[in-house]
């Protein structure tokens, strides 16, 4: 078994330091046993008083409609609509790092993929918030499922991709959380079996599941995780493509277009890991695990952001070619007038849109911007305010000129209310997010002690002396060594 | 039911794969081996058979396909046919998205909870614990005796082995509700104390 274990030189460490397993679960866990310092704190309270802003801005709108909201005739999708598609985006980069790159082999998502699919699940629950209350009357909410009512009964239309969307994100949210709650139950356990308090005892007790860690259980374990990557992918992919349809199924000039499912895929792995950067630069400085998050992790994802801002930035021109191209005197006017004209009403989306998520990553590129700390959450911040550009840019420059001019509206802006909903889904993320960094291990114990003897640097460092012998050599004392 | 268990730990899975192989050569009962972490090809040294908890998944995913196909079938063409804008009753392209997303939610939903049960795992499911540090940094081997074999014997073997923290201990090999901040309970003891 340990012939398979040796790993190039070539390859930069993913664990830095001399480590051996009990220092792993010393450094990753002492955050979760240690009393919560004041950064924590004042984080923690402007979350909650953004998700109690958030709070009062959805009562007014549940209590008044949505006339509190400043939509209009012809835009009836606004700001809220727009967030939704965003997190969504958020949403994508947890399940991408922790199933497509399980299955690709990548090593290095051992050390972020915990974080990262926890804010995946947050995204989510922000997410769903955005249609929810966008139907008015929540109440009715539950008209959206299909159950044998005694309406009728009134079934939901399945050739709807509105109704799509509701399968999709909730299928979405209830596989995230599986996956992530049963890669989390090892290291629950472990948490549990170091606890000294009644309360920590009790709590880890109950959330771990009563895992020992039994080989025929890591066996089943391991089988289960390999299938819902398996069945993630795909799903992952679904989820942003069937929220496409619900602009490429209709007849909006600007919407109706084939392109939307790869550029919609490929914008939200962008904005996804542009937010996985943005918090974990952040996460591994507070809670020193500058270790586990190399500055290799960091490359490596920039590396997808600068790979999906192109695919990005190739999407936005051929969308704009095939506008021009198609001769649909429609499709090129919502191009030439309402988005490249930089004098028209919103112009200024489409050039922000255009600059946060084409130009400016092109500079990742540049291997030593690439590992740059500070530079790295500059450009993360920048291509979330980018994305939410895009969508902004999607939504409202298509419908606020349609094909009536008499009917066209003078401006969108948003309420107060309206954005106090995105501020409050921002409380709601972060206050899950510091629940999460202070309660749970932000970094797969388990999985980064498997890789530990094959990617730790001093490990790495002991390799370099085999692998300045020849490889029969290598070879037969390896076999010697394990030859019990 | 409570048995007799010798446990001894391990730091390096160098040293147990070899102790693995030794320990069923001389014919002893490996209980399990408790890690820390997924150890590759340990369940073949130990001659588990390969788990086929994907073939529940592959079942469950069958069944969330038929419920989509067959449900939305069944309302848009016998139950409540709808005429949306002249549309077909039955469009099978317009089912794929549902489809699906229900096929991934049971095969995901499904595996998990099989995944739960085979495990014997919930909330509030308490089981014995041989070491505390086999979740941290030790891979500990329990070995089951049987009414003729000798622990001591078995301990002096595990140690000739490389194994530390070898100890003989008598434990529930089930599980059973209970709380971790309470002292572990044997049953034998408690139906000791019933009989009284």
């Amino acid at each position: 078994m340990s012939l398979l274990k040796y790993e190039s030189q070539l390859r930069e460490p993913l664990i830095d330091g001399d480590k051996n397993y009990h220092q792993l679960t010393e450094d990753i866990i002492s955050p979760v046993e240690t009393k919560p310092n004041r950064l924590w704190w004042i984080g923690f309270s402007i979350a909650v008083a953004l998700l109690l802003f958030g709070v009062y801005s959805v009562y007014r709108e549940v209590d008044y409609g949505i006339g509190q909201w400043n939509l209009n005739r012809t835009v009836g999708w606004g700001w809220d609509i727009t967030n939704f598609v965003w997190w969504i985006g958020i949403g994508h980069a947890g399940t991408l790092i922790s199933a497509i790159l399980l299955l690709f082999g990548q090593k290095w998502r051992t050390g972020v993929n915990r974080a990262a699919e926890a804010m995946t699940i947050f995204a989510v629950m922000c997410a769903g918030q955005f249609p929810i209350f966008h139907m008015g009357r929540v109440w009715m909410g539950f008209f959206v499922l299909p159950y044998p009512n005694s309406r009728g009964p009134l079934w939901p239309n399945f050739n709807s991709a509105l109704l799509w969307d509701v399968f999709a994100v909730s299928t979405y949210f209830t596989v995230s959380l599986l996956f992530w709650y049963t890669g989390l139950l090892p290291d629950l356990a472990t948490v549990r079996d170091r606890a000294k308090t009644k309360f920590r005892k009790m709590f880890y007790g109950l959330a771990s599941f009563g895992w020992t860690g039994s080989t025929k259980h890591w066996q089943r374990q391991e089988s289960l995780a390999l299938v819902l990557a398996g069945l993630a992918t795909p799903l992952v992919l679904s989820v942003h493509t069937i929220v496409s349809f619900d602009f490429a199924t209709s007849v909006i000039p600007g919407w109706h277009t084939t392109i939307f499912p790869p550029y919609f895929v490929a914008g939200a792995v962008f904005s996804g890991f542009a937010m996985v950067q943005s918090l974990l630069l952040i996460t591994r400085k507070v809670l020193h695990l500058e270790d586990y998050i190399t500055i290799g992790h960091i490359e490596a994802m920039n590396k997808v952001i600068v790979l999906t801002g192109s695919i990005v930035g190739c999407a936005y021109i051929s969308e704009l070619f095939i506008a021009w191209y198609s001769q649909n005197t429609y499709e090129w006017w919502a191009f030439r007038q309402n988005r490249v004209n930089i004098f028209s009403p919103y112009g200024w989306a489409y050039y922000g849109m255009m600059f946060c998520n084409v130009v400016s990553p092109q500079l990742f590129w540049s291997r030593k911007l690439r590992r740059n700390v500070m530079f790295t959450f500059f450009m993360a911040v920048l291509v979330n305010v980018g994305m939410w550009f895009e969508r902004f840019v999607i939504i409202v420059t298509s419908i606020y000129r349609d094909y009536l001019p008499s009917s066209w509206t003078t401006y969108y802006s948003p309420t107060i209310w309206e954005i106090g909903f995105y501020l409050g889904t921002f409380g709601l993320f972060f206050v899950c997010y510091f629940l999460f960094a202070k309660y749970f291990p932000v970094i797969a114990l388990a999985e980064v002690k498997a890789i530990l003897k094959l990617s730790g640097e001093s490990y790495k460092d002991k390799m370099s002396g085999m692998e300045e012998m020849s490889t029969d050599k290598f070879y037969a004392e390896e076999v010697e060594a394990h030859a019990h | 039911m409570i048995k007799k268990f010798v446990v001894g730990s391990f730091e390096d899975e160098k040293d147990l794969f070899p102790a693995v192989k030794n320990v069923r050569r001389a014919g002893y009962k490996i209980h399990d081996v408790y890690t820390p972490f997924p150890i590759h090809g340990l369940d073949k040294a130990m001659g588990l058979r390969e788990t086929s908890l994907h073939t529940a998944g592959f079942i469950f995913g069958i069944t969330g396909t038929s419920i989509a196909v067959g449900g939305m079938g069944y309302i848009f063409t016998t139950d409540w046919p709808l005429n949306i804008g002249g549309k077909p009753h039955f469009p099978l392209p317009a089912f794929i998205p549902i489809t699906f997303e229900l096929t991934v939610l049971m095969s995901a939903v499904g595996m998990v909870y099989t995944f739960l049960w085979l495990c014997k795992m919930m909330p509030g499911v308490k089981k014995h614990h041989f070491n505390l540090r086999s979740t941290d940094d030790l891979m500990t081997m329990v070995i089951e005796c049987t009414p003729n074999s000798n622990p001591l014997e078995i301990e002096n073997f595990l140690k000739q082995n490389g194994a530390i923290e070898i100890n003989t201990q008598d434990a529930e090999e089930g599980w059973w509700f209970g709380r971790y901040d309470k002292e572990q309970k044997l049953y034998r003891a408690e139906e000791v104390a019933l009989e009284e």
